[in-house]
């Protein structure tokens, strides 16, 4: 079985563990992710906030490369880029005169067969049904699944996951065999954009996540975004200072989890990587 | 209805909002769901339904205060409002247009000069190589900002782990992106 794959920028640099692990999970199941040639960015938060056109524009010449190289199905493990691709191919469907805007205008052809998958879509459609007899390491672990904005809003589009509880994360855990909690921030936003140019904001928004976590017995906080990822974990001290208390959960990719559980050695997952130590 | 008739009927900024996104700022009853759900909402000078309220009026001196206003760019595009709105407002797609012509029209808070400068930055470094350079973003922000010192304990952090690229990716269609950028920034101006 082979899919595309549109791993996007933050998974080449600073979250490469993401891709580490789910290249892993993949090929231990017997799916061959090939990534899509020539990619460009998405545009991500900045092309939208100040240019449509241009957010736009760059998620269509991804589509459009996708479709020439013969795919499918796309598997988009970043949630904001799953975010804006989903945006652009519904955008371009539903408004015929902004598609030959955008694709004629910029030299593209696309005609939007492209099935674009989240990381969860991915796993629970090719990896679940086959995990049978291979979790051979049970993730023994209260986890808090944090799916964070881009993942299940909005519902009008993205069509995945309920928008208030999603159920999808945690039933995948359950199937790693981790124990998923009930707690209050699955959806609350971490901060995202604001990282670098409003970092105390950053710390506010991700600190209260964590502090609900911790303060509900969470081991571990399971995510599926790198720009999650990063926040929750290379923003801790900024965390730490805002809630003026040590939290030092580690935060895990939903890939870095199954691969565990399915056997695979730590350093492949990348769990060597993180800031916060993953010593569960 | 058509456009013409939409906008004789709409007055004003919420008419522009209408016409380039089809959101209706008349369709708010003020509930005020969209401020209680924003994680930003209390850094904001008006939360959410406040500049609803404040397009609904169609008064030039409250548009011209959203458009000059903090929120629209501290707004994280986190969609919450949009899913908790029982009238199904897309205020964020509302929020992307006042940006960009905030933007356009000079008008961008001054305290939005960091958030600002990022976005610039980040598609920058998208525009020359095709995909974001992280080590490239960082420079090019710091020399927008003067923020020379910020997150410095940071880089050798990630550098250790694998996680900053020395030398930025170059794509193949570099033209095809670039030429992108340069249409969509004709368009906008």
């Amino acid at each position: 079985m082979t899919l595309g794959l549109y791993p996007g920028c933050s998974l080449k640099g600073s979250s490469r563990e993401y891709t580490e692990s789910v290249l892993a999970v993949a090929q231990a199941c017997g799916i061959e992710l090939v990534e899509i040639e020539d990619w460009n960015c998405c545009g991500a938060t900045a092309a939208h906030n100040l240019n449509k056109e241009l957010s736009l524009a760059l998620p269509a010449r991804i589509l459009s490369l996708a479709e020439k190289q013969g795919m499918k199905e796309v598997v988009v493990p970043c949630a904001a880029c799953y975010s804006r691709l989903t945006v652009t191919n519904h955008e371009l469907a539903v408004h015929p005169e902004l598609k030959q805007t955008i694709t004629k205008g910029n030299g593209l052809d696309y005609k939007g067969s492209v099935e674009i998958l989240n990381i969860i879509q991915m796993l629970d459609k090719y990896i679940t049904p086959n995990l049978e007899g291979r979790i051979v390491k049970p993730f023994e672990h209260k986890v808090a699944c944090y799916y964070g904005c881009l993942l299940v809003r909005p519902h009008e589009i993205l069509k995945f996951d309920r928008e208030e509880d999603p159920q999808s994360m945690d039933e995948l855990m359950l199937k790693a065999g981790a124990t998923p909690i009930d707690w209050a921030f699955k959806t609350e936003c971490c901060g995202a954009g604001l990282s670098v140019s409003r970092t105390s904001s950053v710390g506010r928004l991700s600190g209260e996540i964590l502090k609900d976590a911790a303060d509900r017995g969470a081991e571990a906080v399971i995510v599926a975004c790198p720009m999650c990822q990063s926040n929750l974990d290379m923003r801790r001290e900024a965390i730490n200072s805002y809630l003026g208390e040590k939290i030092d959960i580690p935060v895990l990719y939903v890939t870095q989890v199954l691969g565990l559980a399915l056997g695979i050695d730590r350093k492949t997952l990348g769990l060597q990587r993180h800031f916060v130590a993953v010593n569960i | 209805m058509s456009a013409e008739t939409i906008h004789s009927v709409i007055a004003g900024l919420a008419g522009e909002v209408m016409e380039h996104t089809g959101v209706e700022a008349s369709h708010c009853y003020q509930c005020g769901k969209c401020s209680a759900g924003c994680p930003l909402s209390e850094e904001m000078e008006y939360p959410p339904s406040y500049v609803m309220r404040m397009l609904q009026t169609s008064d030039p001196v409250l548009e011209d205060k959203i458009l000059r206003s903090f929120t629209i760019w501290v707004c994280l595009t986190c969609e919450m409002c949009y899913s908790r709105c029982p009238m199904s407002i897309d205020i964020p797609k509302m929020m992307d247009f006042l940006r960009e012509k905030s933007l356009k029209e000079g008008k961008a808070n001054h305290r939005a000069k960091h958030i600002i400068a990022f976005h610039k930055s980040f598609l920058d470094s998208i525009r020359i190589t095709g995909r974001l350079y992280e080590i490239g973003l960082l420079v090019d922000y710091k020399s927008r900002t003067f923020k020379v010192m910020q997150d410095m304990s940071l880089a050798p952090k990630m550098f250790v782990r694998g996680k900053l690229n020395i030398f930025p990716e170059m794509i193949k269609g570099r033209a095809g992106v670039s030429s992108i950028f340069s249409k969509s920034n004709k368009k906008s101006k």
